[in-house]
């Protein structure tokens, strides 16, 4: 069992890692083609970092992110806690229900069946155009709001109601025990809840692909349009520029959780005793 | 599990970090505009304009502007350069795509490069407004060829931009034989390495000159016929494309592809192994024109374009970069234009049979080829 | 509870707001084009032409299928050694799995076809060989592998977690019964990993069967998949009742799925606690 499983583990980073190993080696090819090497060169990388039309996307990315992931965490937090506190049980239920849909909706018929509301509206509002960067951000906070409730709701429930009612007993009035009491207990989960949106707003193509109206096109929607066309190098050494970034941060973030780890162990040791 | 957290938030940070600090100095250089030199003094006077500051919406094919790569000229952004106005540029895949977008209202843009047929429609269905020429004295080099075309008899609503038509590409390596019919294409030989159009219209008009017929015919068993061939073909076909051919084809992944004419020449530059003919049973020849949509938002900005892409030297490396067959009489007799006598883009009239315009059809049969389309791509 | 059942009404408000104009509003809409004509007429011409999309609707279910299965065989082993690395180890493998997941998907893909074509990095190995060309690009394998390729950090994660959790001393007491390594597996390891097993399979399934991309970048004609067809459905036309029919029956299909998914955690889910 045990070398079976490290031959299936270095099988699977193999597998993992060849086309990255590709995207790297073909990023500096000198040539155009994605298929024949013919040398050496940094030229894609001087092309990728002189197009204003990457650079743009890569802004409006993390801008359309940043944004939609910070109205998810707070729509989905206040969300999360109207849910713990409610009543009825087969209104929480179905408001669970609902907030399940966009997670387990494939992306295709979420991106689709919005596209046919913002064009409906659109019509019944008389736009010039139904689809606009707000379309694209609505759609966006949709899919993320999910993950940030999900986040939020299991810590709700690990603090419970006991500290905010002492706190209340204590003269604070609900939302004062909240923010003193709750907040700071739950404040792990909305951190979470705000990464994971982040990094799904960041990812998304699928459901930009059907929101998005004119003149803010993200890096998926660029990266979409260039494999559409004859593909040169350049979105090999965007990729490798990405990956070689996640990595050196993923590696350093591994040496300094080892430290802290190291650091903190004898102390943990102490407290036990 | 919090530090976890904390150290992927960092990660974040940082990666943005990175990347704009990539990108800080390139926007810079954009606007330096040390590359635009030569043509931007000459212009000047003429591109200034109170309209700077404002947005410019243009939706066009992939691959067909000159942007900037291999030292060519970045039209987009001398424009901008130019003028002040900030260029929003989209790409669609196919006439009907960007006509699906539009007519519902989704979005909307201020220039539209759709082809001949496409336009026919769009004016019989009032998506297009009138062009104001005062404002475009570049129209006086256009070809008096492609004026008064069929479909904008009065040159009211369009401005060519570019001329073409379809051929065959084929790579010698594997094709040694010699080629000059569409029946290629139904070759068993090459099952697996044929490629062909992935729209309705390009794709029936092989299938229509194979049997002779029109290809604006409206008769559906016409059109039954037609694709019935296509079935036919269905499993010798490697893919359905557009602009993916030019990988597949520079590439040597494909053997054979009808294509445009002007793509030709760039997948040739790639791979000289590739060769080009005009079927003997005819082929399809089409005119992409410059329109602007109803629901344009930026008239004045749109005719300032328009005239802009008519300067000889934009046109000039337009005409270089995309390759397709110019309208434009200052850039086909520019004495610095290198694809002047091409025989491919330019040739005899002899040389080429049968050529045909696509015209809108109308709209039963229309969605009665639509229908039959979808069938030919499950088959 | 002491909030005021006002207050809660308060914090409920713009969220069921948003949900419903947001999700339900827009499914309703979906349902409503796929029983509809082009004149908002009630019709069952869409859902009947389904039958027409039935080979491309069972290859899609059929794909995911194997593609969920394969990276279930695969992701286990793996998972498992993971779970008994040096915690270091864990880590830094944890941290190698999601790397990739970290690229975007359309390069992530489009970067086998480097690897795969006619003219790619295997055929070319394969051609100083003297074998080949091998058709690569363009077969349903292709398709499957492109799919395994982009979901498995979704099997291999779920399952690697709840094995970290499974107490040692059971594996004792297991041995200390008299039961060999394979017995383990199969009675004490394998149930109990099980919650993991159905969320990692619900996870590589969904995006699977509803894909576009993979097939259109990897495959070929005879590959199309319902993700693709709904896509250029309202490529071509913003208001394809046809699409929308498609997309009413793939979500039966993921809804059928789940519910199924659902009622196997749930039973076995009770068999762990007793």
């Amino acid at each position: 069992m045990k070398v079976f499983g490290r031959i299936c583990t270095i099988l699977m980073f193999v597998f993992l890692y060849a086309p990255m190993a590709v995207m790297i080696v073909f990023s500096f090819n000198s040539g155009r083609s994605t298929f024949v090497f013919e040398g050496f060169s940094t030229r894609w990388y001087e092309t990728l970092f002189q197009s204003s039309q990457t650079m743009t996307a890569l802004k409006n990315t993390l801008i359309l992110a940043i944004i939609s992931a910070l109205i998810a965490t707070l729509l989905g937090t206040v969300a999360a806690v109207g849910i713990y506190h409610m009543r009825s049980k087969w209104l929480k239920s179905a408001v669970m229900t609902t907030t399940n849909i966009p997670m387990m909706n494939p992306d295709v018929v979420t991106g689709v069946s919005l596209m046919l509301l913002f064009v409906f509206i659109g019509r019944l509002i008389g736009a010039s155009e139904s689809l606009s960067f707000y379309t694209l951000l609505i759609a966006h906070i949709t899919f993320n709001l999910p993950y940030v409730i999900l986040n939020v709701l299991p810590k709700l429930r690990q603090v419970g109601n006991t500290l905010s009612e002492a706190a209340q007993d204590l003269g604070c009035t609900p939302v004062q025990s909240f923010f003193k009491v709750i907040f700071p207990n739950i404040s792990s989960g909305i951190v979470s809840g705000f990464l994971m949106a982040f990094t799904l707003s960041l990812d998304d193509f699928v459901i930009s692909y059907f929101t998005n109206g004119t003149g803010f096109q993200t890096l998926p929607l660029l990266i979409y349009s260039k494999t559409k066309k004859s593909v040169k190098p350049d979105i090999y050494a965007l990729s490798t520029v990405i990956f070689i970034a996640v990595l050196l941060l993923l590696i350093l973030v591994n040496i300094v959780q080892a430290k802290s780890e190291n650091k903190k162990a004898p102390q943990k040791e102490r407290n036990m005793i | 599990m919090k530090k976890r957290l904390i150290s992927l938030f960092a990660l974040l940070i940082a990666v943005c970090c990175v990347f704009t600090a990539c990108g800080a100095p390139d926007v810079k250089s954009d606007t330096d505009g040390n590359s635009i030199s030569g043509i931007a003094a000459s212009l000047e006077s003429k591109y200034t304009t109170s309209l700077a500051g404002t947005t410019l919406n243009v939706f066009n094919w992939g691959e067909y502007i000159s942007d900037g790569s291999d030292d060519s000229m970045d039209v987009i952004a001398e424009f901008e350069e130019l003028t002040g106005i900030q260029v929003n540029y989209d790409n669609f895949e196919s006439n009907e795509t960007m006509y699906s977008k539009l007519q519902s209202g989704a979005v909307s843009y201020d220039i539209i490069i759709p082809s001949d047929y496409m336009i026919e429609r769009m004016i019989s269905e009032d998506l297009l407004q009138k062009l104001d020429f005062s404002k475009i004295p570049n129209y006086k080099f256009i070809d008096e060829k492609y004026k008064n075309l069929y479909f904008d008899e009065n040159n009211e609503y369009s401005v060519p931009y570019n001329v073409g038509m379809v051929g065959l590409i084929y790579n010698t390596t594997i094709v040694t034989e010699e080629v000059d019919s569409w029946e290629i294409m139904w070759d068993e030989k090459y099952a697996d390495q044929i490629l062909t159009f992935n729209n309705s219209r390009d794709a029936f008009a092989i299938a229509q000159f194979m049997l002779g017929q029109d290809l604006n015919s409206t008769n559906k068993e016409d059109w039954d016929k037609a694709a019935d061939l296509l079935k036919e073909q269905t499993p010798l076909l490697q893919a359905r494309v557009m602009d993916e051919v030019f990988n597949k084809m520079e590439g040597g992944n494909a053997a054979i592809a009808p294509y445009y004419a002007g793509d030709f020449l760039t997948m040739y530059d790639a791979n000289e192994d590739l060769a080009f003919v005009y079927p003997k049973e005819g082929t399809n020849i089409f005119v992409d024109s410059i329109c602007v949509p109803k629901n344009a938002q930026n008239y004045d900005a749109a005719m300032l374009f328009i005239n802009f892409l008519l300067e000889p030297e934009v046109g000039l490396a337009n005409a270089e970069y995309i390759c397709y067959a110019s309208p434009n009489t200052a850039v086909v007799n520019h004495e610095d234009y290198s694809l002047k006598g091409n025989e491919i883009l330019y040739p005899d009239d002899e040389a080429v049979a049968n050529t045909q315009y696509f015209h809108d059809i109308d709209p039963e049969i229309r969605s009665y080829y639509e229908k039959l389309w979808e069938e030919i791509l499950r088959s | 509870m002491k909030h005021s059942s006002l207050g809660t009404k308060i914090l409920n408000a713009p969220y069921i707001l948003w949900s419903v104009l947001f999700i339900i509003v827009p499914l309703v809409i979906v349902v409503y084009f796929a029983f509809t004509d082009q004149n908002g007429a009630w019709t069952l011409a869409n859902i009947a032409e389904i039958k027409d999309y039935g080979e491309i609707l069972l290859r899609s279910i059929g794909y995911a299928v194997v593609a969920t299965l394969i990276t279930l065989v695969t992701s286990y082993p793996v998972a498992y050694f993971m779970s008994k690395a040096k915690a270091r180890t864990q880590a830094i493998m944890m941290m190698l799995i999601m790397l990739p997941m970290w690229m975007n998907l359309l390069i992530r893909t489009y970067s086998w076809t480097t690897i795969l074509e006619k003219n790619g990095i295997i055929n070319t190995l394969l051609g100083y060989l003297g074998i080949g060309p091998l058709p690569l690009i363009g077969t349903s394998g292709a398709v499957i592998l492109g799919m395994i390729y982009n979901y498995i950090p979704y099997m291999i994660l779920p399952i690697y977690t709840i094995m970290v959790k499974i107490d040692p001393a059971l594996l004792e007491a297991a041995s200390d019964l008299g039961s060999n390594g394979f017995d383990r597996l199969k009675r004490v390891i394998f149930p109990l990993s099980l919650p993991g097993v159905v969320s990692g399979i619900t996870m590589v399934f969904v995006p699977s069967v509803s894909t576009f991309y993979i097939a259109d970048k990897l495959g070929s004609t005879k590959t199309l998949m319902i993700g693709d067809m709904i896509q250029k459905k309202f490529d071509i036309n913003l208001y394809s009742n046809t699409g929308a029919a498609l997309s009413f029956v793939l979500m039966l299909i993921i809804l059928i799925s789940l519910a199924v998914m659902h009622k196997f955690a749930g039973e076995d889910g009770e068999a762990i606690i007793v």
